[in-house]
């Protein structure tokens, strides 16, 4: 007897849950960043990587003469070249990475206990998104670091502003290939393999390592499809110059793909089952 | 006054296949209501239709008056979960889990810390709130999730199986900060579980639940005492003959008489005395008796009279 009036007083009133909502979207945010600083094997290998190929290949590779490999600019170091390529790398894998993982938050079950909370699933995968977001730019940095310390000339600071432009839009673009890939084919046995499958040729068909020019035609066009290609290059374009595009072309493909891809991302978790 | 949980037909084919087949039942404030039943009986597809994450094929459900499908939003204000299935942050502490469930249930800041310290005192989880879930141990993993579904102050509180995979101490003692829950607060619990003795110590009531539909429903107490005075179980070989069970049914003293397969259940006054008469009753009629057994009926008697087998051969049945 003693909730009746309680009970009485709210029914029929009833509060939706808005699309964007602050605190449950730092939660989300947090939890991604907690986690990161938490494993640290996590943080060193995602670190190791990139450096062994900015070491094994850029420095052995800056002592030839750059001018032979068409596309590269004449007087340019191989290595100043690699480096926006190696960036873009990292951000490729720990983007989709941050992506598909909202596989696991499945398969542990802790994507339940958010689905079930009165919060709009856009602002719960908003935050995750902001999540990868933070951690994947936070390991491009520390590759441009190393890069710089190991003699890469960056540009300046405009530059390096530009560059966090086109950091924030290839995270976007590959957080949501990996969402996509995660809630469409996230049961199936061997993701991980699907993703590394993926990857490699994405990276490999993006101008990371090589320029665009030092390519067969019929790849070129491969290459044009990639939206890789267009973050590297506008990386390299802000961050050492040597850019193949205009950095307005870059920007405005890898804007459309970015809003494609994490539009499809964030619409396909919305209608993710839980269970 | 109005039920806290009302349902109504609730339910949900999948494909071809009902797992839960019309079930009404009503649930009322202050109570601990579990759903008694084999795995795959539909205890768990019920429960996510009433946590609005399964929407019913048909029929309707309301939580505090609440419709489980149109006011998704606010049946979840009011109530809390502990899931089956493991749904906590495994490499963040309990502390952060906890503060984290606050956050998302927009919580402030005073509010999450007072109900933090709360939750973690009610279940004893003091000295685990900094270690990282995965280095605790199942019974303290599943305690942090009730905690996590208790923080809110939830007008219901939903464990689906809470005790599975503990061991005995660990269960036990469960049992008894579920208890204390709901002696010490204003909460209604509903539980699902497969674990008789479970359903027996924890429950006001209990829905007896099989093959998609609600049995029976009552105190356990009832439920045994439906079953009659005193009960013996005997055991046959071959299935008897009718000339045994018809001149079992002539006995004045037998109340009722139900055959499961080569098991006989007697509903019996002063179910001692009758043992010796039963077995030369049996001689005579040239039955042989594999093992006979009489005893106040329990609940797994229950179990047996309503549904026709032992819980653990309606697991059996289910895997095959």
């Amino acid at each position: 007897m003693k909730n009746e009036l309680e009970m009485g007083t709210t029914p029929n009133i009833s509060r939706r849950s808005q699309l964007i909502d602050p605190l449950p979207i730092y939660t989300m945010w947090l939890r991604q960043m907690i986690r990161f600083f938490r494993m640290k094997a996590r943080v060193v290998s995602s670190i190791v990587t990139p450096f062994l190929f900015l070491a094994f290949l850029g420095v052995p590779m800056s002592f030839m003469p750059a001018g032979n490999i068409p596309g590269i600019p004449p007087g340019m170091n191989f290595l100043d070249f690699l480096a926006p390529g190696i960036v873009g790398m990292t951000l490729l894998f720990s983007s989709m990475f941050g992506g598909a993982s909202v596989i696991w938050d499945k398969e542990f079950g802790f994507l339940k206990e958010v689905l079930v909370a009165p919060v709009s699933r856009f602002s719960i995968i908003l935050g995750r998104e902001a999540g990868a977001m933070t951690t994947s730019i936070l390991q491009a940095l520390a590759i441009i670091i190393i890069a710089a310390l190991m003699g890469v000339r960056i540009q300046g600071l405009a530059g390096f502003g530009l560059s966090l432009v086109f950091m924030i839009l290839t995270s976007t673009t590959f957080i949501g290939l990996g969402l996509i890939l995660a809630t469409k084919l996230g049961e199936m046995e061997g993701f991980i393999s699907i993703i590394n499958m993926i990857q490699l040729p994405l990276f490999f068909l993006s101008g990371a390592l090589f320029p665009l020019d030092a390519m067969p035609v019929w790849i070129r066009y491969i290459m044009y499809i990639n939206p890789l290609t267009y973050g590297v290059d506008g990386l390299r374009g802000s961050l050492v110059g040597g850019a193949a595009f205009p950095l307005t072309l870059d920007f405005v493909i890898l804007l459309v793909w970015s809003i494609v891809l994490a539009g499809l991302g964030t619409r396909f978790f919305s209608t993710m089952e839980a269970d | 006054m109005k039920a806290t949980i009302e349902a109504e037909d609730l339910t949900k084919k999948f494909d071809d296949f009902v797992a839960v087949d019309h079930i009404s039942f009503a649930v009322q404030d202050g109570e601990i209501f579990g759903f008694l039943g084999p795995n795959g009986a539909g205890k768990s597809t019920t429960i996510k239709m009433l946590i609005t994450i399964l929407n019913p094929t048909s029929g309707q459900a309301r939580i505090c008056g609440y419709d489980v499908l149109r006011q998704r939003d606010d049946v979840r204000r009011h109530i809390g979960i502990v899931f089956q299935d493991p749904s906590i942050d495994r490499f963040l502490t309990g502390k952060e889990n906890l503060n984290f469930h606050g956050m998302i249930y927009h919580m402030d800041k005073k509010t999450r810390e007072s109900r933090i310290s709360e939750v973690l005192k009610l279940l004893d989880l003091q000295d685990k709130e900094n270690t990282p879930v995965k280095d605790c141990s199942g019974g303290i993993q599943r305690r942090f999730e009730v905690a996590r579904g208790f923080m809110t102050h939830p007008r219901v509180l939903f464990l689906d199986e809470p005790t599975i995979g503990l061991d005995i101490q660990a269960r036990r003692a469960l049992w008894e900060y579920i208890k204390n829950l709901n002696k010490d607060n204003d909460i209604t619990i509903i539980l699902t579980t497969h674990y008789i003795e479970e359903a027996d110590y924890l429950c006001d009531r209990i829905g007896i639940i099989d093959h998609g539909k609600v049995i029976a429903t009552d105190s356990p107490q009832r439920l045994k005492e439906s079953v009659g005075i005193d009960l013996i179980l005997m055991e046959i070989a071959n299935g008897g003959n009718g000339d045994f069970i018809a001149s079992l049914k002539r006995l004045e003293w037998v109340k009722n008489i139900e055959q499961h397969r080569n098991l006989l259940e007697l509903s019996v006054e002063e179910g001692d005395r009758r043992v010796p008469e039963l077995l030369g009753l049996a001689s005579r009629h040239g039955v042989s008796v594999t093992s006979i057994d009489s005893h106040k009926p329990s609940l797994e008697d229950a179990f047996l009279h309503y549904t026709g087998k032992t819980i653990r051969e309606n697991e059996e049945e289910q895997k095959r």
